[in-house]
């Protein structure tokens, strides 16, 4: 029997269409616009001006303090404007917009990086390494990955868990990255594993990724410190607490971190982008995403520049299709609507994923029928229609004490209801206003 | 038979004695002063419980009122000046006079001058879905249109306009309790002084974007040409993020800063219709300006 974690939890289609397509590299687009506000915590400061002329990987926003991130140049070209542009989060936030300069070849050449084992750099390098280059954690989450590896005191972690899980249907970025950079995922844990003084890591990887299971078990058999585990199919294995639990069969304290058992998680894209970091010395400028859809022409895996508006991503797979009724940055369980196709790429973007109307249609909702799925699926051990109710009719203190914060808003609820109830529309409301309560509060 | 009447009767009747002396020593022994003055002044007090005052309720203001050495701070918007005069009278403390407030939407985008560009399926809540995106228009700043104001008003002085999806504010039910200003996650529902006659003049506009973005979105955005600016004898117009906002107490009401705006988003109420056919019969070149009337019926259908 393969492990898991042992409350709620569902298995929705999988569809993942894209699983066997090679990454490609998408053509480098003409305008890149850069969001400053690309990760959990404090917006970057920006550090360039109009019509400054900016190399590829020149730092363009600066940390803008402890938890936040540098973001850099992706491409070579000109900053033409700094401007509001509507970003994944449906609100106008500050852009850098950068035209590429044609001419700079630089910008054309693919980067190749031979594959380097050696770990020259001490801890305290590694470390800044990784600040300065941004990297944030990239399995959709964006928080700033020099903060977890932060530690006051790194003698009370004994484990790194590296997460390959990639529940969501669909999505197939980090199934690819496997495949295709598996030996630089092992060096990249053993970098971490080398700055952080820990002596056992595992790797999460759901068993309908039975080759990447074998792959990076070959790529990691002569270090016999890294385990990879396969794990049963079930949403929401990638959450960080699911997935401690489904390996360590620790738990994690409501409110506390993943660090108080002992455990640092991070995503096979963020570890990736660290082994490039610190043995390349090469900022985090683009990412792995997949963009797909049932109707879609070709549906693919890139790697795409940070900045890039999905426009363009969605006419290198051949267009949008007819029926179209959303576009959606994310997978389909967690990932949000975007406004229009000029949104760009940011850290945080794995999947674009192209929906129809009979797809993406809410159905109307009806009563609750106290079936009390939604209390059987919540991987948390929450009363979801309890704490939707209590939401809306504005008993903040109540839900409160139901432990409404302790959601992952993994939408397991949503997804069962019989009589499709907006339960975590009402919940995350609910998430909001206790949040705001409780800053009003300190 | 006379005999159990009487057995009972008695039974009955100490059983009743005893009761009232131990409640009587009880209402005695455990009593708790109250100020008299304070049901009092919650008699003056309209008994709304609207909060907006500031107060969980009428009977936490009337504390408050008696408890407080200085009162001039506190207001019951409901009541009003005639209330809180009332009130002053009773407690010998001074109170602020304040100019009677009325609701009103800085937001003119209706759905034939600010285009949908969206569809949004979720709960219709405006706190719900301006947690999820900026509207289903492209203005982030205007009306949601999912009627949130509406819900919270006690006094059924807004509905929904059906046609133009925005909601409609009675003039003369509002109480200026600000119940609905709470309500807004876009703070589009301003407080003003009512003035004499009800005139006012404001910018009906919120949006912050460049003139170019802001008129593409809604045909009626403020575009922050500053023409107003100009025009304005008073200095009553600030202009911030492209943005005209008037100053209701340096606003003189001369409406010239109306005429002006080439998008219309200056709105006056309740202002006569200008004679401007009579003043300039020659050269009627100005087309005249859209009266917005915001003090309609409310609709029999909707009732």
């Amino acid at each position: 029997m393969l492990k898991t974690f042992p409350k709620g939890g569902i298995h929705p289609a999988e569809n993942k269409i894209t699983s066997s397509k090679a990454i490609r590299r998408m053509p480098v687009p003409k305008v890149v616009y850069v969001p400053i506000a690309q990760h959990i915590g404090i917006p970057s400061e920006i550090v360039v001006d109009r019509k400054d002329k900016v190399e590829i990987g020149q730092i363009i926003a600066k940390s803008g303090g402890y938890v936040s991130s540098n973001i850099h140049a992706p491409v070579a070209g000109t900053v033409t404007k700094l401007d509001m542009m509507v970003d994944t989060s449906g609100y106008k936030k500050q852009c850098i917009v950068i035209r590429t300069d044609q001419k700079n070849e630089s910008n054309f050449e693919t980067p190749e990086f031979p594959l380097k084992k050696e770990i020259t750099m001490d801890q305290k390098d590694i470390l800044q390494h990784i600040t300065d280059s941004g990297i944030v954690g990239l399995g959709g989450a964006t928080f700033p990955s020099h903060v977890k590896l932060d530690l006051k005191n790194d003698n009370l972690i004994d484990c790194l868990i590296i997460n390959g899980v990639e529940c969501e249907p669909y999505l197939t970025a980090d199934h690819r990255l496997m495949l295709e950079k598996a030996d630089e995922i092992v060096v990249g844990i053993q970098i971490l594993m080398h700055a952080l003084h820990i002596q056992r890591a595992v790797i999460g990887i759901e068993n309908n990724k039975r080759d990447a299971v074998e792959v990076l078990k070959k790529a990691a058999q002569d270090d016999d410190r890294i385990k990879v585990a396969a794990l049963q199919v079930k949403y929401p294995q990638g959450s960080e607490k699911q997935l401690i639990k489904a390996i360590l069969k620790r738990e994690v304290p409501k409110g506390g971190l993943p660090m108080d058992v002992g455990v640092i998680v991070h995503n096979v894209g963020t570890i990736f982008a660290i082994y490039q970091a610190v043995q390349h010395d090469r900022p985090l400028i683009e990412r792995v995403v997949t963009v797909t859809g049932k109707k879609i022409e070709n549906p693919s895996n890139f790697w795409v520049k940070i900045g890039t508006p999905i426009k363009d991503l969605v006419e290198e797979v051949g267009g949008i299709p007819e029926g179209t009724r959303k576009i959606v940055n994310g997978g389909p369980m967690m990932g949000k609507a975007i406004k229009n196709t000029d949104v760009p790429i940011t850290k945080g973007t794995s999947g674009i994923l192209v929906i129809s109307e009979e797809e993406a249609s809410r159905k109307e909702s009806k009563n609750c029928i106290r079936c009390s799925n939604c209390v059987f699926v919540c991987p948390m051990g929450l009363e979801p229609h309890l704490l939707m109710n209590l939401s809306e009719k504005g008993f903040y203190e109540r839900a409160k004490a139901e432990d409404i914060m302790t959601c992952i808003e993994c939408g397991s609820c949503s997804y069962v209801c019989p009589s499709h109830r907006p339960l975590l529309d009402y919940i995350r409301f609910g998430k909001n206003i206790v949040k705001k309560l409780e800053a009003a509060q300190n | 038979m006379m005999l159990s009447i009487l057995h009972s009767t008695i039974l009955l009747g100490s059983i009743g004695t005893v009761a009232a002396v131990i409640l009587f020593v009880v209402s005695k022994k455990f009593y708790v002063y109250e100020n008299p003055l304070i049901g009092e002044v919650e008699d003056i007090l309209p008994a709304a419980n609207c909060g907006g005052c500031g107060s969980p309720g009428c009977k936490a203001f009337a504390e408050n009122l008696v408890n407080s050495d200085d009162i001039s701070e506190l207001f019951c918007p409901v009541g009003g000046n005639d209330v809180m005069k009332q009130v002053s009278q009773l407690l010998g403390k001074e109170v602020a006079e304040q100019d009677p407030t009325v609701a009103v939407l800085l937001c003119q985008g209706a759905c034939d001058v600010r285009p949908k560009t969206t569809i949004y399926q979720g709960p219709r809540s405006c706190a719900i879905s301006s947690l999820v995106y900026g509207g289903e228009t492209d203005c982030q700043y205007g009306c949601l249109g999912d009627g949130d104001c509406v819900d919270v008003c006690d006094f059924d002085a807004m509905y929904m306009n059906e046609e133009t999806g925005l909601p409609v504010i009675i003039t003369d039910k509002c109480t200026s309790c600000g119940l609905c200003v709470k309500a807004c996650p876009r703070d589009i529902i301003e407080m003003r002084p009512r003035n004499k006659r009800d005139l006012k003049i404001f910018v009906g506009c919120l949006n912050q974007d460049k003139g170019g973005i802001a008129k593409k979105a809604c045909a009626v955005a403020c575009i922050g040409c500053s023409k107003c600016e100009d025009i304005c004898p008073k200095d009553a117009v600030i202009m911030t993020d492209n943005l005209a906002y008037i100053d209701p107490v340096a606003c003189s009401l001369c409406r010239k800063c109306v005429e002006v705006c080439p998008t219309h988003s200056i709105i006056e109420t309740n202002f006569p219709p200008k004679k401007v056919k009579i003043k300039k019969p020659e050269k009627p070149k100005a087309a005249p300006i859209a009266k917005t009337e915001i003090n309609p019926e409310k609709p029999s259908t909707d009732a």
